[in-house]
């Protein structure tokens, strides 16, 4: 029956609204579902492989009779997340707070560095050094120091998460501005510009795609950093109640509070794509259309 | 150094014809670099001049430093010794005279073609509007016309290689430099942007130099044919192209065409093997 009425259509001549319709709605509703067909390719795997290890997870914790201070199953975790929901919000805003703020503070300290850098070759080379030896320090025994100096507010986290963070934008950033073809500067000095101008019509836009890089390698450290910081001592956050719970054997709320912090990072690194589409739209148009 | 000056000053040279003084004149520039190895030599006394309105190309060897003389022209680079003239003013290190047009057409994605195109106008610290307007008129005799709001990398070869044109041409210098304009181009391509730049150049007649691999575009578009020789770069030949104009693409069939390319042709080979033979030496 369906065959004979494709087989139908196919002989007829089609009208003047089947034409109008392929032209039109039709063919967007077909764009549609390319774009929903491609979404799911792309996000497929992935969900596909977390679905069989929490369901590996479970069956192991289910068989294998582990205590749930051990190892506590993905449905106990959600489970007790869920009825420990308002604890875990509570954490969470201060959490974020710190985030932003620290990475406010690593944004503004990396942009004002790259820029000097950019500048001044003495900068260069009196900054690039110091820039270094300040990622080896090891924030695990400085992060206690800040609690020390600064006491249990905003200030010694918003410090941690910029210390963290700063380098991979300012690094970025250094290297995106030095991406700038050489002929590009020779061309922008042949027909008069000088530094500044340089600057503004060739090399900030040329480290463009670089910053976005470095600004997606910085926000997810940024997170991890404000957790660090207030597991090592705070009044409320996200860092410091897993320390309690985990010291009160809640492996599961430790655990729930972990897919907390998973889940905002994955949505600020995502956010930064959604950023670079608005800051800098041609970027994607033309890698696009290289390939 | 200073008798050349005082030579010049009294007028022997350089030598204008009172009819046409010289657009630009290079006289005695010379140039080299600090290397490892010790000074190098580039450019050794090159003289050079063009009447405004007229098309000279440069062709030489590799390495002969057809790219430091364009800095020199520039005003990018300094020169060691010599002097560059526009319309008589001595014009050395000033960049608002020459209009250059580099190897790659280095159209910014970040801009439209037709912001492109502005850019040189706004640096120059034209108001946007009026940068777009003087450029928007020119997008029609370019070929680029419905052009304007789309990203270089919407498009063709040679329609960017226009598009980099524009961009120089539009800052209205006086003399344009164009580096190699077609080197990156396929063949077919390059063919029909040669015929096209003949026929706009018809039309506005800027005074260009142009540095080409290409002997025989070098003879279809001159005036003037300029061999260098091997390094130190000295101007080796000054060859005049007399063939009439308009020249159309059938011209490179004919034998007088073909007898001025392979005298070029001869002298260009004789200077590459010079090139590397005191390559050889120096390594």
């Amino acid at each position: 029956m369906a065959a004979a009425t494709v087989t139908e259509m196919a002989v007829l001549p089609p009208t003047i609204e089947e034409v109008q319709d392929a032209a039109g709605p039709r063919r967007r509703r077909g764009k549609g579902q390319r774009a929903a067909s491609r979404t799911l390719e792309t996000v497929g795997p992935v969900l596909l492989l977390l679905v069989v290890a929490t369901v590996v997870m479970q069956a192991v914790v289910d068989q294998g009779n582990i205590r749930p201070e051990v190892l506590p199953s993905p449905s106990r975790v959600i489970r007790s997340g869920w009825a420990a929901r308002e604890a875990i919000w509570q954490n969470t805003v201060p959490t974020l707070q710190v985030t932003a703020i620290g990475f406010a503070v690593s944004l503004v300290v990396g942009w004002l560095l790259a820029i000097i850098v950019d500048f001044s070759r003495f900068a260069r080379r009196a900054l690039t050094p110091i820039l270094v030896a300040s990622q080896t320090v090891p924030i695990i025994a400085v992060a206690p120091l800040m609690i020390i100096w600064f006491g249990f507010g905003l200030l010694p986290k918003v410090i941690v998460v910029a210390l963290v963070t700063f380098f991979p934008v300012t690094i970025g950033l250094i290297e995106g501005f030095d991406s700038t073809p050489k002929e590009a500067s020779s061309l922008l000095a042949s027909m008069g510009a000088g530094k500044w101008r340089t600057f503004r019509y060739v090399r900030l836009p040329s480290a463009m795609p670089s910053f976005f890089t470095s600004l997606r390698i910085g926000i997810t450290y940024a997170v991890t950093g404000a957790i660090f910081a207030e597991y090592v001592g705070a009044k409320y956050g996200l860092g410091i109640y897993m320390s309690m719970q985990k010291n009160s054997f809640r492996t599961d709320l430790v655990l729930a509070a972990v897919l907390v912090t998973s889940l905002i990072s994955i949505l600020l690194f995502l956010s930064t794509y959604l950023l670079q589409r608005l800051v800098i739209p041609w970027y994607g148009q033309e890698k696009r259309s290289q390939t | 150094m200073t008798v050349g000056v005082e030579v010049h000053a009294t007028g022997t040279i350089p030598v204008a014809s009172a009819a046409q003084p010289p657009r630009f004149e290079l006289w005695h520039i010379s140039k080299g670099f600090e290397t490892p190895g010790g000074f190098r030599p580039v450019l050794d006394g090159i003289d050079l001049k063009a009447t405004s309105g007229s098309f000279i190309s440069i062709i030489g060897p590799s390495g002969c430093g057809k790219s430091t003389l364009f800095n020199v022209m520039a005003g990018l680079e300094p020169a060691d010794a010599g002097r560059v003239y526009v319309d008589g003013q001595e014009a050395g290190g000033k960049r608002e005279h020459f209009g250059y047009m580099p190897q790659k057409d280095l159209l910014f994605p970040w801009r439209t073609i037709l912001d492109n195109t502005t850019i040189g106008l706004e640096v120059q610290g034209k108001p946007r509007k009026e940068a777009r307007v003087a450029a928007a008129k020119l997008f029609e005799p370019f070929g680029l016309a419905g052009f304007e709001h789309a990203r270089p990398f919407e498009l063709s070869g040679g329609m960017r290689q226009r598009a980099a044109l524009l961009r120089t041409v539009v800052q209205e210098r006086e003399i344009l430099l164009l580096d190699e304009p077609f080197g990156a181009l396929d063949s077919l391509t390059r063919l029909e942007m040669q015929t096209w730049l003949a026929e706009v150049w018809v039309k506005y007649r800027w005074t260009v130099v142009m540095v080409t691999h290409d002997v025989r575009e070098a003879v279809y578009l001159s005036d003037q044919v300029v061999v260098l020789s091997a390094r130190p770069t000295k101007v080796r030949l000054v060859k005049d192209i007399t063939l009439p104009r308009p020249r159309e693409e059938a011209l490179m069939a004919t034998p007088e065409f073909a007898a001025i390319e392979r005298e070029l042709l001869e002298v260009l080979h004789e200077e590459s093997r010079h090139a590397l033979q005191t390559q050889r030496v120096t390594v």
